[in-house]
């Protein structure tokens, strides 16, 4: 069996997520990637270990990753697959399940765990249940999690590079313009780092604490609801069932007892660290890793640790 | 904020709130005069939301109702069939004998466990049917007086922000206009507290006294399931002065109802309730029945208790109290829904004579109340809470087995209350600090995992819904002398002392609350005052609850 | 111009999900259902330019059991215009839906339709991208900003780490993210108001479409809680477990 991952690339860069996507491409069959852009991504994409062939897709009509000239293209290219992979990011799900429409399959978005060829978990309920289900599509379309498989190495493959024609599609879309946020603080919801911050951190002055460790960590800043409602921080910044949901690769808690309240925006989060003085506190139950200390001290050293 | 441009509509009937009592007024006001438009509203985001009882039913007033319930599908599909009550030790119980001659009250031959939430759910698909226009999600926050008149009710405004201000979703409350107006918002209802006040209709009769129950729904394992098995208890962990006790209930598909009412009169400041809750089931009369099963909801609800006594002038120009509103629970039976159903129905039969007539007050109700089965109820019963309340627990269990087989609850004499709940709490160092266990999260559980099964929420960005009349007295009173009640009796950790060591002073997580309505009950200078926040807000209690 | 916002009822946001013991699925008997949360965004929208005159006609349409009739009111008590429903008891998935609302699309001529990014039962993510792929139409998906523009539709589309502009030709399909716009109450006055605004039910037999579900439904479990991990003993300790163990930074 050989599946097909649509490797999806920002800035010139393969994404690490689309990495990840061939880890898990990789436990269907042989795996062969398209990728669009210039040929230093090709160049890139022919390097991940475990991949065996490269499509380049080099017409500047793919070069945006539009879902509806892209869709087009992996559709031509399906035949030969019995899985088309992608990254559960902006790109996948928005290609892919178009894709699965011109196909005639139910796409299986969110995969986090590869049962067999056809038979797979995915969350639903916002991550409040996993379901398991299998496909009868003959071919099965499907996005995957990367927090759930390790990036493929970027090193150690030499996949020949195969060049793709282009394809006809409905000309319906035009890419304008793109804006990255400033990585140095980003957004909330989609940043890889989060530190947030509880009713330990005192007041809105001292909740400043936290700004010089987010900036080391390039890290957003949240908060727990007692901090909101203490009136430290305004409440976008807030982490929770009622706040915002986050699933960074790190959640660092600052001061935050881990009421469940809380715990239901941040659980899912890859790899949890509490700092808490009193020993006892539920956000310890959850944590990775943990330290029983005033914060106001450690926050600092940590800081300092980083830098080095 | 300046006079808002609100719309209005009318209606013959304009009815607050949608449980058993608001719901049986709607169907018996459409069944006996099918052209009178009815209008009921309730805060609750559905109806059955805010709908928390144990509950064991009496079907009486429903088969008064509606007499073919079972073929409409009422959900009452759990026939008692067994019931013990137990008198608790610290580690052991006594079950109480020949229940139904010394408690005949508590026979519940006949009755059924339900969910009461399902059960108003139902009752309003047939009040729908009939053509009563049901509008959840919307809270009566103001009462439309006009010479004299209650002319209907406002609900609140939406979209207000926490500073007081119209946010950019504002919507203007409306006017629900009604030529009479029924209040069944339950237990210490907002309105009802204002239009008591405004026509004193609390004057010669005694101060309500009140309850606050707490409950769990649980879902065991299927060969523990005893469909249809009561069981309630008295005795430990409350001390002797203090009403309260626990129920258990298996029901449903493998549920179990679990909870707890302690009598808001309670006296330790220490006390608190949902501790109580939960340490029960750690007792062995308890334990077995919720082992290896899991909690899947929470809520809390204050209940009126002072029975006969207690309830005040009915009605009033414009309109009428009726359910628990008005406070007509049946404390030794511990039922109040039958009760509350038949309050709605007799308000609705004296509105349609009210109508009639043309007349303002739908007086005829007081008469027909007294002269039905409801009043006979209360008569009897009428001197069994109170008499908890002066000789305690096993003074009063003794009582209530004499005042049944010897009086059947026709004694010559009533016993009265003569204290307000919010007068009884006794200084903190003159009280004892009860033990309670930490939650080992598999039985017992904290507050704020507790409340997230109740799934309450409020827009965050609303006026704080729960006011301190005078924010100075909490440190003099709330702080200084009783050590922060509050932090205790509410069960939904809504007020929470910050700064205990530095600067002691009272954080409010309005967005907990519950709407058990304790605070504005027990506090004890009456300071609390709790109003209707944005209307869909509060619990979401799901069927089964 | 006419838009079409298909709108879905789902458990309500702020019930917790609890999945049936017998692991067939989530608990949905006697659970608050409401409209799923992207899709009020989309009726939001749909509604805003109709009201900047952008649009004449907002139509609201649901696939779904008798009760998501009341989905379909509060979607006009928003300001929908009219609505269909489409009554089945299945639950579609979304390559079924996007079927069906393909067959509505060529009845009903919209030059737009607004959908929710997601819904939040299943979570796929789906929807508007099928439709989109069956109609041959463009996609403006995830999207915080939408103008109607000489025939065209230019949309701010939430990527990862930012932001992406793409200007579609009409008609088209958006799916809306959340920051598109705060959606407004139904206030009460609406809600009397749009008992009276026409509702039209369709048997979903009768539009024809093979809804066969594709995926089977083997199991629906809990996700395991986390477990407790360690406690370090300084700042520095932490960093190098971090950098060399969880390998996060």
């Amino acid at each position: 069996m050989t599946a097909l991952v649509l490797l999806d690339h920002e800035g010139g860069q393969i994404r690490k997520a689309a990495l990840s996507a061939v880890t898990a491409a990789a436990r269907l069959g042989d795996v062969h990637v398209l990728v669009t852009g210039d040929a230093a991504l090709a160049q890139a994409a022919s390097q991940i270990a475990g991949v065996s062939k490269v499509l380049h897709a080099a017409d500047a009509r793919y070069a945006h990753e539009l879902a509806e000239p892209l869709a087009a293209l992996l559709v031509s290219l399906a035949g030969g697959y019995d899985h088309i992979v992608a990254a559960a990011g902006a790109t996948g799900k928005n290609v892919l399940p178009r894709a699965a429409a011109l196909l005639d399959v139910q796409p299986i978005p969110d995969v986090v765990s590869i049962v067999d060829a056809q038979t797979f978990v995915r969350p639903i309920y916002a991550g409040n249940a996993l379901a398991t289900v299998r496909s009868s599509d003959a071919k099965k379309v499907l996005t995957v999690r990367s927090a759930s498989f390790d990036a493929a190495p970027a090193e150690g493959g030499s996949a020949p590079v195969e060049a793709v024609a282009v394809v006809e599609s409905p000309d319906v879309s035009r890419f304008e313009a793109v804006q990255l946020s400033d990585s140095a603080r980003p957004d909330l919801e989609s940043a890889r780092v989060v530190v947030s911050g509880g009713r330990g951190m005192g007041s809105e002055e001292k909740f400043h604490a936290l700004d010089p460790l987010a900036d080391v960590l390039g890290a957003a800043v949240g908060a727990s609801r007692a901090a909101v409602d203490s009136g430290f921080v305004p409440n976008e910044l807030q982490v929770g069932q009622t706040g915002k949901i986050v699933a960074p690769e790190l959640y660092m808690a600052f001061g935050i007892s881990g009421a469940i309240q809380h715990l239901a925006g941040m659980k899912d989060s890859r790899v949890i660290v509490a700092v808490n003085k009193d020993p006892e506190a539920p956000i310890f139950q959850v944590a990775d890793y943990g330290i029983v200390g005033d914060l106001f001290e450690v926050v600092p050293q940590l800081a300092e640790a980083l830098k080095k | 904020m300046s006079e808002p441009v609100r719309e209005s509509m009318e209606f013959d009937v304009v009815i607050v709130g949608g449980g058993p009592a608001g719901l049986a007024a709607a169907i018996r006001l459409r069944q006996l005069s099918p052209q009178t438009s009815v209008c009921l509203i309730e805060k609750g985001s559905e109806i059955g939301a805010h709908i928390l009882s144990g509950a064991v039913i009496e079907p009486r007033a429903l088969a008064e109702l509606l007499p073919d319930w079972r073929e409409r599908g009422a959900p009452l599909n759990t026939p008692v069939t067994a019931e013990d009550m137990l008198y608790l030790t610290e580690t052991g119980s006594i079950r109480v004998p020949m229940l139904d001659k010394v408690m005949p009250h508590m026979a519940n031959h006949g009755n059924y466990i339900v969910s009461l939430g399902e059960v108003c759910r139902w009752l309003a698909t047939q009040a729908e049917e009939l053509g009563v226009e049901i509008y959840p999600g919307f809270a009566g926050s103001e009462v439309l007086i006009e010479r004299n008149r209650v002319v209907g009710v406002a609900t609140g405004d939406m979209g207000v922000g926490r500073d007081g201000k119209p946010g950019p979703n504002y919507q203007p409350g409306m006017e629900l206009r009604g030529r009479y107006t029924l209040f069944a918002e339950g237990c210490r209802g907002s309105l009802t507290k204002q239009v008591m006040v405004h026509y004193d209709l609390r004057k010669g009769v005694d101060p309500q006294t009140y309850g606050l129950g707490i409950k769990e729904v649980w879902e065991i394992p299927a060969e523990n399931h005893r469909p249809g098995l009561v069981q309630h208890s008295f005795g430990w962990p409350l001390d002797d002065k203090t009403y309260g006790g626990a129920w258990l209930y298996h029901f449903g598909d493998n549920l179990v109802s679990y909870g707890f009412v302690v009598g808001l009169d309670y006296a330790n400041t220490w006390l608190s309730p949902f501790e109580e809750m939960q340490r029960v089931k750690l007792h062995p009369a308890f334990r077995h029945h919720l082992e290896g099963g899991r909690r899947i909801s929470y809520g809390a609800r204050a209940l009126s208790e002072g029975g006969l006594q207690s309830v005040p002038r009915l009605t009033f120009p414009g309109g009428a109290l009726i359910g628990d509103s008005a406070g007509f629970l049946n404390v030794p039976k511990i039922k109040g829904t039958h009760t509350s159903m038949k309050s709605g129905m007799l308000a609705a039969e004296a509105v349609v004579e009210a109508i009639k007539t043309d007349r303002v007050e739908p007086g005829s109700f007081t008469q027909k109340v007294r002269q039905s089965w409801l009043w006979q109820e209360l008569r009897t019963a009428r001197n069994i809470r109170p008499a908890f309340a002066r000789f305690g627990a096993m003074g009063g269990a003794v009582y209530a087995g004499l005042d049944a087989m010897l009086l059947r609850g026709r004694a010559p004499w009533t016993l009265h209350f003569k204290h307000h709940d919010n007068e009884t709490l006794r200084p903190a160092d003159l009280c004892t600090k009860p033990f309670y266990p930490k939650p080992d999260g598999k039985l017992t559980f904290d507050r704020l995992s507790s409340v997230f099964l109740s799934a309450t929420n409020h827009e965050e960005d609303q006026p704080v819904h729960l006011r301190l009349k005078n924010p100075s007295l909490w440190k003099t009173v709330n702080w200084d002398v009783f050590h922060a009640p509050e932090a205790r009796y509410c069960p939904a950790g809504v007020y929470e002392v910050a700064d205990e060591q530095s600067a002691p002073h009272l954080q409010i997580n309005a967005q907990n609350c519950v709407h058990c309505k304790t605070c504005d009950i027990k506090d004890p200078t009456q300071n609390i005052d709790w109003t209707t926040p944005e209307g869909g807000g509060g619990p979401n209690y799901p069927a089964g609850m | 111009m006419k838009i079409l916002v298909p709108v879905k009822r789902v458990v309500d946001y702020n019930i917790k999900p609890r999945v049936k013991a017998d692991g067939s699925g989530v608990e949905t008997a006697g659970v608050k259902m409401s409209m799923n949360p992207f899709d009020e965004i989309a009726v939001e929208e749909a509604v805003r330019l109709r009201e900047k005159g952008a649009a004449s006609e907002v139509v609201v349409v649901s696939i779904g059991v008798q009760q998501a009739q009341d989905t379909l009111r509060t979607a006009m008590a928003m300001g929908a215009d009219r609505a269909i429903l489409v009554l089945t008891d299945e639950s579609p998935e979304p390559l079924a839906v996007a079927k069906v609302l393909k067959t509505l699309v060529e009845k009903e001529g919209p030059s737009l339709v607004v959908l929710g990014k997601q819904a939040i039962d299943d979570d796929m993510n789906a929807t508007g991208q099928m439709l989109a792929g069956l109609l041959g139409w463009g996609q403006g998906t995830f999207a915080s900003k939408v103008d109607v523009v000489d025939g065209r539709v230019n949309v701010s589309r939430e990527i990862d780490g930012g932001t992406e502009q793409v200007s579609l030709a009409l008609p088209a399909i958006i799916t809306a993210d959340l920051r598109l716009n705060e959606p407004r109450y139904a206030s009460l006055p609406n809600i009397m108001k749009a008992k009276k605004k026409p509702l039209e039910t369709i048997p979903a037999a009768d539009l024809g479409v093979d809804m066969a579900p594709r995926l089977t439904i083997v199991s629906v479990a809990e996700p395991a809680e986390r477990k407790a991990g360690i406690k370090v003993g300084s700042a520095a300790e932490l960093v190098e477990k971090l950098r060399n163990e969880a390998k996060v930074i």
